[in-house]
């Protein structure tokens, strides 16, 4: 029987061939068939989710709290040191320098990233913008998040901070932030589904050692990692309680 | 348990007044009228068990709260209560959580130099196995236009 692995779609795609390359680690560790499927967008990763199709999966928070109390998903591990944080981003000629200055109807481009959008909603709320009062300017990724602002298509940007810090220098000297979102306790985590939980606590093992040899050192560094993290249940619940807060 | 504030530890010119907490508690409450803004971009935590009792913070909410983290911990969650919010709101906050769902509103906190912050905050239930476990509390930054709304509101509320 073969299992199915997917990453969220938001991760960003100089690191797609290292996820190849932690399949097939993982595979050969633990001799489990597993198929790596990556959808271009989030919608056909819900599908599939929905469907029951995925057994693994780097899952973003936003996902996290349906994988967990619908699907029955379990974590395994985080990236170590990792937090999703989101940025609040204007042309750097924009005169606004704090988002209590903005205005309804202000022309918003975000991607359909949803932790990250849900981040940098709430950190548009001190200058009374909701979804019912901005202009929505939808974005396939965070590079053309960036071209909107510079061409002045869109008043205001919000970026997962770890794709804004790694646009050029010379996109970024075009570009102001207004506000960081300092979080840190909003991550991405690697789920497990129903069908493959009898080795949960094995794969866990191997992740969590995977650091302490070369060859495992090598998959973390094709993925950006340094380590995995175990994430506990407890954790997990912890964040899912901290999306539903925020997601009011 | 819960203890008065002390005068050494107000920054500024105060006044005093006794808030009756669980309707049982009395606190000797000092406060100012200085204001802390709300830092952007963060979130202040919380987690209390399902008496009110405080059992985890994050760095946010200490560095706001003005106490150490081995001052609030174990403490009720009323040592933030400002004489400014009314006990109504409360109320609401409570009832709202213990039927199970999420609260929201805008709360005026006091710090324990007897200065005050605004947060837009929103509690919802802890549920672990079908059971109410705590109450997480996450607070974030309103707008000013929700805080002076709130201000001309809540001394109808008393």
């Amino acid at each position: 029987m073969s299992f199915q692995f997917t990453v969220s779609p938001d991760f960003t795609p100089d690191h797609l061939s290292g996820w190849y390359i932690f399949n097939t680690w993982l595979q050969k560790q633990t001799g489990i068939a597993m198929h790596l499927e990556m959808y271009n967008d989030f919608q056909g990763q819900r599908e599939a989710i929905q469907a029951d199709n995925v057994d693994l999966i780097y899952a973003n928070p936003f996902d996290a709290a349906m994988l967990v109390r619908e699907k029955g998903f379990l974590p395994l591990v985080k990236a170590e040191g990792a937090a999703d944080e989101a940025l609040i981003v204007v042309n750097a000629d924009n005169a606004i320098n704090d988002v209590a200055d903005l205005e309804p109807g202000t022309r918003v481009t975000y991607t359909e990233d949803p932790d990250v959008r849900l981040m940098g909603m709430i950190m548009l709320e001190p200058g009374d913008l909701d979804n019912d009062n901005i202009v929505p300017v939808l974005a396939d990724n965070y590079v053309l998040v960036a071209k909107h602002l510079l061409k002045a298509e869109a008043d205001v940007g919000i970026f997962l901070a770890e794709a804004y810090d790694d646009l050029s220098t010379m996109v970024k000297n075009q570009l102001k932030v207004l506000v960081r979102s300092q979080i840190s306790v909003i991550h991405h985590a690697l789920m497990i589904g129903p069908r493959l939980q009898d080795r949960r606590e094995e794969i866990e093992s191997l992740l969590v050692e995977m650091s302490n040899d070369d060859r495992g050192r090598g998959v973390l560094q094709s993925l950006g990692f340094s380590a995995w993290q175990k994430v506990d249940d407890e954790a997990m619940e912890f964040m899912i309680d901290l999306m539903d807060t925020l997601n009011t | 348990m819960i203890a008065d504030m002390n005068a050494e530890d107000i920054v500024g010119d105060y006044q005093e007044v006794s808030l009756q907490l669980y309707g049982s508690i009395k606190r000797k409450v000092l406060y100012t009228q200085i204001e802390t803004p709300y830092p952007d971009g963060k979130l202040i935590v919380s987690t209390t068990n399902p008496d009110g009792i405080i059992t985890h913070v994050n760095r946010s909410f200490v560095e706001m709260s003005g106490y150490r983290e081995e001052e609030l911990i174990g403490a009720p969650h009323s040592i933030l209560r400002h004489p400014d919010m009314p006990s109504a709101a409360f109320k609401d906050l409570w009832d709202t959580v213990r039927r199970g769902e999420k609260w929201q509103g805008f709360v005026k906190n006091l710090r324990k130099d007897g200065g005050y912050y605004w947060v837009k905050a929103t509690v919802i239930p802890n549920v672990r196995g079908g059971k109410v476990v705590g109450y997480t509390s996450v607070r974030r930054k309103p707008s000013r236009s929700k805080i002076e709304e709130c201000c001309k509101l809540y001394p109808t509320l008393f």
